[in-house]
């Protein structure tokens, strides 16, 4: 759709160019109106949508990624106010195979998908897992990272199964994969507090307003990391989830380069590379 | 081109419901306590010792000069690191409480600063005692002036508490991103939490329009 309504723009733009006439921008624009009602008719009547994603940004020579600027060491603000992680160096590896120029925008878990499905970000690596609810509304690429999801918790609280959480209180992060396997796993009496992002998730456990928190391994070890003074350890597993890109539904010769690219990237241990940089741990076994 | 799909919105009433019911308790809660907070905030600064003046100063000047995001984040998150642990539900409606209770002490002492000096010479006259002078012949007619902005300010408190899911106080937004984390209908969630908020500061509106002069100002 975006550039099925582009189109007609440079077309229109000559004639607007031209002194001014109030006539002749009422043409232009009863015209270009025309041509967007029939270039909406077009969209509506067509099912699926136009596959040139990859040709707009070889086009524009921009990549724009949405990733995570709260899910350290997988994508955080440095010190230098700049973001930075592994799904930031993986955006750029991916640009420089494209050869392109990479645009980084900052996304929560709640608000990444979204992104892909109003175009405002070609590519979401932003700790992304797949699960059959995200594949109904988009595409998704092969691994590039291992991820887990996990709930953490004090030590004197003892959690060793589900039905433990009983009448406990947890944080989460809303629309993050923990919520949905959470929601699988949750015995009635569990206080489930959803927050708009893992820094308030994190937030609200080191101020104890929550008993238990259900986050990303990451998240998670470097909030013990940083916070010593806070009981925290490893309770239970939520979901083992690798990390995926994102590509918009129907994309498929997008998809299928950035496919080509990771899996590029694997065999030549560039990826195994960036694992270890962020991680402190080699990829592993990633599904396909 | 984005097909709407309203249905798996409206599917998940029950969680708008609940959302709505909540926000309109926050909202009746906060109003009540915040209008009495403003009002006595509003005679300390006009009528108060000095210390008094200037502690209730020092509170409007904070609270008006900050967002109401942080002084919501401060009660919740940065309380409970001096001891003082609030729920969620609680430390929203404090959190609006205080907030609007900062405002409406202003807009309050706008009202009484009006009053015609005639007017309270004529009350002493007739031996009232100053509390009286002060809720019968002074309040009334004040609050019937600033109402119309009183109103206002209640309504910006309710369309403010939205900001109160991100402590996952399960208000009406909450409700609204927790249905479009789901079903990803971001666009039509939205929609609908719009309408919803619409319609409920617009009814909000014309009930405080009518209940105004018959039992907060009237005779």
């Amino acid at each position: 759709m975006r550039s099925r309504t582009r189109r007609p723009a440079p077309r229109a733009a000559p004639a607007l160019n031209i002194a001014f006439p109030i006539d002749m921008i009422a043409t232009v624009l009863h015209r270009s109106l025309r041509r967007g009602a029939a270039a909406l008719c077009l969209a509506l009547a067509a099912p699926a949508f136009a596959q040139n994603a990859l040709d707009d940004i070889l086009a524009k020579k921009v990549l724009t990624v949405a990733i995570p600027t709260d899910s350290a060491p997988y994508g955080y603000v440095g010190t230098d106010l700049q973001p930075q992680g592994l799904d930031i160096d993986v955006a750029n590896l991916i640009g420089a195979k494209l050869g392109v120029k990479v645009e980084l925008v900052p996304v929560t878990s709640a608000n990444r998908i979204p992104y892909l499905q109003t175009k405002k970000a070609d590519l979401v690596i932003s700790t992304l897992g797949k699960n059959p609810e995200r594949e109904k509304v988009i595409d998704f690429t092969i691994a590039y990272a291992p991820f887990f999801q996990a709930v953490f918790g004090p030590k004197s609280l003892s959690v060793k199964t589900p039905a433990d959480l009983a009448g406990k209180s947890i944080g989460v992060t809303r629309g993050a994969m923990e919520d949905q396997e959470l929601a699988k796993i949750a015995p009635a009496g569990l206080d489930v507090k959803r927050f708009e992002d893992m820094n308030g998730t994190v937030s609200a456990y080191a101020a104890g307003q929550v008993q238990l928190m259900g986050v990303g391994a990451s998240v998670a070890g470097n909030f013990m990391a940083k916070n010593p003074q806070v009981s925290t350890e490893f309770k239970l597993l939520l979901k083992d989830s690798p990390n995926h890109i994102g590509v918009a539904k129907g994309e498929d010769k997008l998809r299928v380069k950035v496919n080509e690219i990771i899996a590029a990237a694997r065999a030549s241990g560039e990826l195994n590379k960036l694992c270890l940089k962020w991680l402190g741990r080699p990829i592993g076994d990633l599904p396909g | 081109m984005i097909a709407l799909d309203f249905a798996p919105v409206l599917a998940e009433w029950p969680l708008l419901a609940k959302g709505v019911a909540v926000t309109l308790g926050l909202t009746a809660t906060a109003a009540i306590a915040g209008v009495a907070l403003g009002v006595a905030c509003a005679w300390a600064r006009l009528h108060g010792q000095p210390w008094l003046k200037a502690i209730v100063g020092a509170y409007v000047e904070l609270i008006r000069n900050t967002p109401f995001i942080v002084q919501l984040f401060f009660i919740y998150f940065g309380l409970p690191g001096i001891g003082v642990k609030l729920s969620n539900e609680t430390a929203s409606v404090i959190a609006m409480v205080v907030n609007l209770g900062a405002y409406a002490a202003e807009i309050v002492r706008a009202g009484i600063a009006t009053t015609p000096k005639g007017q309270i010479e004529a009350a002493q006259s007739l031996a009232l005692s100053e509390l009286q002078v002060f809720t019968r012949v002074v309040l009334p007619p004040s609050l019937q002036r600033v109402w119309p902005a009183l109103v206002s300010q209640i309504i910006i408190v309710m369309l403010g508490s939205a900001v109160c899911g991100q402590i996952s106080t399960n208000e009406l937004s909450y409700a609204v991103n927790l249905i479009h984390s789901r079903n990803f209908r971001a666009f039509e969630a939205t929609f609908v939490g719009t309408g919803i908020y619409l319609v409920l500061a617009m009814a909000l509106r014309r009930l405080l329009n009518w209940a105004g002069p018959r039992f907060v100002f009237g005779r």
